[in-house]
């Protein structure tokens, strides 16, 4: 028992981390970008071109993306977490000066042809960023309004960022994963609701500053039929794609609403629609089971870990992918205004896909090294 | 130890919380799929069941007419064109300015695309150019990726062969207007055209056939996936005319330098065989748009080339009238036919003094030689024994202030008065002399040519009410009135019937005739009857009576008068029967009796009862298809 303790402080072999990788969750990942290639190879007509093949490259690479990151020590990872943070600041301000406008909003980084949506890498970086404040502290210190502040600012910095590219959703889901990892690291229930009260008093003050294009998203969303052919014209196809499915679906490369073009972007943000349409309620119903095992699986690993910036980083990554699944599928749904948010690892889009699985390489780590002594952490059992 | 115990229970507790409220929220989120997919999804399938299918119509190509040799007088011809669709474009200028780079566009073009992109929904195609020669297409097609929302694609117009000698009775199509959408989809369809004048309006439903369908499974952009199903429509049906294209034409040429209406019917049943409006007009240029400038032309000209004169110009009958005065005063008994009355050249009613053309007079005269010579004061005296009430209802047996049965819209009824019609609109009793002004066909009465043409085919025809009508054959069916037997008789005895031949056989047949001069020559074989009419314009004034009537050549053109003739042939056995107006001609005799003349000489002519070979196609499509471009 001692010895094994000594062991791994002492580190772990490469052979000793590729084995202690959860390869059952690779294995789901793997499933879930099975299903995204399938879907993908559907939507151009049964044809691995333009998307399909691109994306089972994109994740093969990925994968190995995350392998190689989840046998970094997580103790490196704690130390950059700050200088990490910067980076994903720098990045944010870069595209707000040099960005390239795409739809209505600088998102994207050019980085010599390979596109880089920073406010996706900065979720993460934002997570091990709190992790690292939180992980030493006790929930005496935790309950110390002045604690709370820094973090604080960590979060609204990167979330002022992209609300100005303009991203509103995006920024509410910076906001919510922020809030998640407060939540994990203890902070009392009230202030929470304090905030919340807070933010429901500033919503008017803050439309009146929104863009056009964001106020039409939300006043569509209130009444999609309002306005058919304009911005609801999204939704409205889209719930009809959904409909039109039922129960079994119409079958593989059979979903009229998609493959006749009357579903706009089905490759990307509309593509659960598509599978909703071609597989019905029951494929459907399957993915996103697939979906929340991923989400659990994230939270076990988050529990097993005996050091509380590992289980924090694992808590914040898992939400963070668990905000992408629910908001892409409500949205889908007509049930929050679309807001450009991809399904993640079934989406076309090498940004969201490759940002994904370096949460999970960085989820991977926390799960190999999930025994390792943090100095300065309180002593774990 | 402790601290961190209690921390990591906290944790626990927390992404405990955490995992159940994803589990709800991927809960949630499945019910609400449920409820789509599943409870709704009857609804939503059906919404995109309408969403993919299309159902587009075909327009049918348009029924021919054809005269009554089968050869056509309107037919189709292919027409390739380009249309824009203003949704499929981002910027329509963008798009047009493209386009006036490869293929030329007018100002009048522009205007019209402009206007019917107004007026039209943005899915709905809108004609650009039409008539575009191959090459052109060529370019389009090769350019086509430049040219987003450009369509091309094969229409059919509208050909007339026979040009401006058809133009009023075959009318014209025109783009529909407002007023043409008759919930018929198929009138919104681009290109389409109806008929807007003549026999293209009155058959226009016939022609127009019925538009077939197909359902077409489309995306959102509107591009055409595959075809489901398709329902062919009713092709427009072909309708044989009574006409004859090169009498038509012949009677055409010969007008053509007048103001002018010709008719020739076919006593026996009514068939119009020619008719005639001079001046006239080029039918196909309706079909693209008249310009501003044609249109001003067309309604200022005071010879009024768009108005049928033929059923829409009203005149006073003038001396071709007098057969119905005498056959009023004969089944009244107010003269017989042998019976003469002296022609002083001057009849005088109270204070009133009513002149005969001829200034010496005609001495006596009975009835025969009263129409031959054409006395005007025999037919004051018989006017005032019949009264204008026995005269109108002779009219009206003859056709006269009745509406035509014609098919042709816009066919007029003319006016032929009585007492109680003078009452009734003037407030006023009538006047004895109204009714001597009468019996020689000038007052109030008024008639077209066609009614003088019906009047002349009923007095012929031993007295058979026949209507003029067009319309021979509909998709093939001969329709009813070719027979004689099918019309009613008027009542008229045969002994009068045949003094009224025998009279105008006298007019045109014997040296004292007033259309001596304008018998058939010899090489007919037939003989023609008929009877002159010369109508004022304005009244003489006495002044003018006492200097002596002035030639009509030498009054300025509008004050001249009108000239008639009316004339069947062969008088022996009448076939053929027509009317000749030529406005401000000056004289009956001198003007429209020659061109009557020639008319019914070429009618005999190419009948084809008195010949072996039926006649040559005089019509050449290819000629007429040469000078469209």
């Amino acid at each position: 028992m001692m010895e094994r303790r000594l062991a791994r402080e002492r580190g772990m072999t490469l052979a000793e981390k590729l084995g202690a990788v959860s390869w059952t969750f690779v294995l789901l990942l793997g499933l879930i970008a099975g299903v995204g290639y399938a879907m993908l190879y559907s939507a151009a007509g049964l044809n691995p071109e333009p998307w399909a093949f691109r994306h089972g490259l994109r994740f093969g690479f990925g994968l190995l993306l995350m392998i190689g990151i989840a046998i970094v020590d997580i103790r490196i990872i704690l130390r950059l977490a700050w200088p990490l943070y910067a980076v994903g600041i720098v990045l944010l301000v870069l595209v707000a000066l040099h960005g390239q406008v795409g739809k209505g909003a600088q998102r994207w980084l050019d980085l010599g042809g390979f596109q880089l949506q920073p406010s996706e890498l900065m979720k993460i970086l934002l997570v091990i960023a709190l992790a690292r404040w939180f992980h030493r502290a006790s929930l005496e210190r935790v309950g110390n309004p002045l604690f709370l502040i820094p973090p604080l600012i960590a979060v609204l910095i990167p979330a002022g960022l992209v609300l100005r590219q303009p991203n509103l959703g995006n920024a509410v889901i910076t906001l919510t994963l922020g809030g998640a990892v407060f939540f994990a690291a203890g902070v009392r229930w009230w202030k929470f609701v304090a905030v919340i009260a807070a933010a429901v008093v500033a919503a008017p003050i803050v439309y009146e500053r929104l863009h056009d294009y964001q106020r039409q998203r939300i006043l569509t969303f209130l009444d999609p039929e309002s306005d058919p052919l304009g911005a609801g014209y999204h939704v409205i196809q889209s719930k009809i794609a959904l409909g039109a499915g039922g129960m079994f679906g119409r079958g593989f490369g059979q979903g009229t609403q998609s493959q006749l073009n009357f579903l706009p972007e089905k490759q990307t943000d509309f593509i659960f629609t598509m599978l909703a349409e071609e597989w019905g309620f029951v494929g459907a119903a399957a993915v996103m089971g697939l979906m929340l095992v991923a989400m659990l699986y994230g939270l076990a690993i988050a529990l097993a870990c005996r050091h509380q910036f590992g289980r924090l980083v694992a808590a914040g990554i898992t939400v963070n992918f668990a905000l992408y699944v629910s908001v892409n599928i409500a949205m889908v749904m007509g049930m929050i205004p679309v807001g450009g948010v991809p399904l993640p690892l079934v989406s076309h889009g090498g940004s969201a896909m490759i940002t994904v699985l370096i949460g999970f390489g960085v989820l991977m780590s926390v799960h190999v090294h999930r025994s390792v002594e943090i100095e300065g952490e309180l002593a774990g059992g | 130890m402790r601290r961190e115990r209690s921390r990591r229970a906290v944790f626990t507790r927390r992404i405990l919380l955490v995992g159940a409220a994803k589990t709800a929220v991927m809960a949630a989120l499945a019910a609400r799929l449920y409820h789509l997919q599943v409870v709704e999804g009857e609804r939503y399938r059906t919404l995109a069941d309408e969403n993919r299918i299309s159902v587009r119509l075909i327009p049918p190509p348009r029924g021919r007419l054809l005269d009554r040799f089968g050869e056509p007088i309107a037919a189709n011809r292919l027409n390739w064109r380009a249309m824009l669709v203003a949704e499929r474009t981002d910027d329509v200028g963008a798009t047009l300015a493209t386009f006036a780079r490869i293929v030329p566009l007018s100002e009048a073009d522009r205007a019209r695309i402009e206007r019917d992109l107004r007026r039209r929904r943005r899915f709905v195609p809108v004609v650009v150019r039409d008539h575009l020669a191959w090459e052109e297409m060529a370019r389009l097609e090769v350019n086509a990726p430049d040219l987003p929302g450009i369509l091309t694609d094969v229409g059919q117009s509208r050909i007339y062969p026979g040009g401006e000698a058809f133009a009023h009775v075959v009318g014209y199509v025109a783009p529909p207007a407002e007023a043409d959408l008759d919930g018929d989809p198929m009138l919104e369809l681009p290109g389409i055209r109806v008929g807007r004048a003549g026999l293209e309006r009155a058959h226009d439903r016939t022609l127009r056939g019925r538009a077939g369908s197909v359902r077409l499974e489309v995306n959102a952009v509107g591009r055409v996936i595959r075809e489901l199903a398709r329902e062919e429509g009713t092709p427009g049906q072909d309708i044989t005319t009574s006409l004859d294209a090169g009498l038509q034409q012949f009677a055409a040429k010969r007008i053509a330098a007048e103001s002018a209406a010709a008719i020739v019917l076919d006593a026996r049943n009514g068939e119009v065989m020619a008719m005639v409006s001079s001046p006239s007009f080029d039918p196909s240029l309706f079909d693209s748009g008249v310009s501003a400038a044609q249109w001003r032309e067309w309604t200022t000209n005071r010879r009024a080339p768009l108005i049928n004169k033929a059923i829409a110009g009203l005149y006073a009958p003038g001396s071709t009238f007098k057969m119905v005065v005498a056959l009023a005063a004969l089944e009244a008994r107010a003269v017989t036919p042998g019976e003469r009355i002296f022609c002083a050249g001057l009849t005088e009613l109270g204070d009133a003094k009513f002149h005969c053309w001829r200034r010496g007079g005609h001495g006596w005269l009975d009835l025969r030689e009263a129409i031959k010579q054409s006395c005007d004061c025999y037919f004051y005296e018989v006017a005032k024994r019949t009264g204008i009430d026995r005269i109108a209802a002779m009219s009206n047996r003859f056709g006269l202030g009745v509406e035509p049965g014609i098919e042709l819209p816009g066919a007029r009824a003319g006016l032929v008065p009585t007492r109680a019609w003078k009452r009734a609109t003037h407030g006023v009793a009538w006047q004895q002399g109204e009714t001597l002004v009468h019996g020689i066909g000038q007052g109030f009465i008024q008639a077209t040519p066609l009614q003088l043409a019906v009047m002349t085919a009923r007095m012929v025809n031993g007295g058979r009410a026949i209507e003029p009508h067009l319309t021979r054959a509909v998709g093939g069916q001969i329709v009813r009135g070719a027979k004689p037997d099918d019309w009613p008789l008027i009542g008229v005895p045969e002994a009068h019937l045949r003094l009224m031949r025998d009279a105008m056989g006298g007019v045109v047949n014997e040296r004292a005739g007033t259309a001596w001069a304008s018998r058939l020559p010899p090489e007919v074989g037939a003989a023609m009857g008929g009877k002159t009419g010369t109508t004022q314009v304005r009244r003489i004034t006495l002044a003018e009576r006492e200097r002596g009537l002035r030639r009509q050549q030498d009054l300025p053109y509008e004050w001249r008068h009108h000239a008639l003739f009316v004339g069947f042939a062969p008088v022996e056995n009448p076939v053929y029967v027509c009317a000749v107006i030529i406005e401000h001609g000056g004289g009956g005799s001198a003007a429209a009796a020659p061109v009557a003349r020639d008319i019914m000489a070429e009618t005999l002519l190419r009948d084809p009862a008195r010949r072996d070979t039926t006649p040559a196609p005089s019509l050449r499509i290819a000629a007429a298809e040469q000078r469209e471009r």
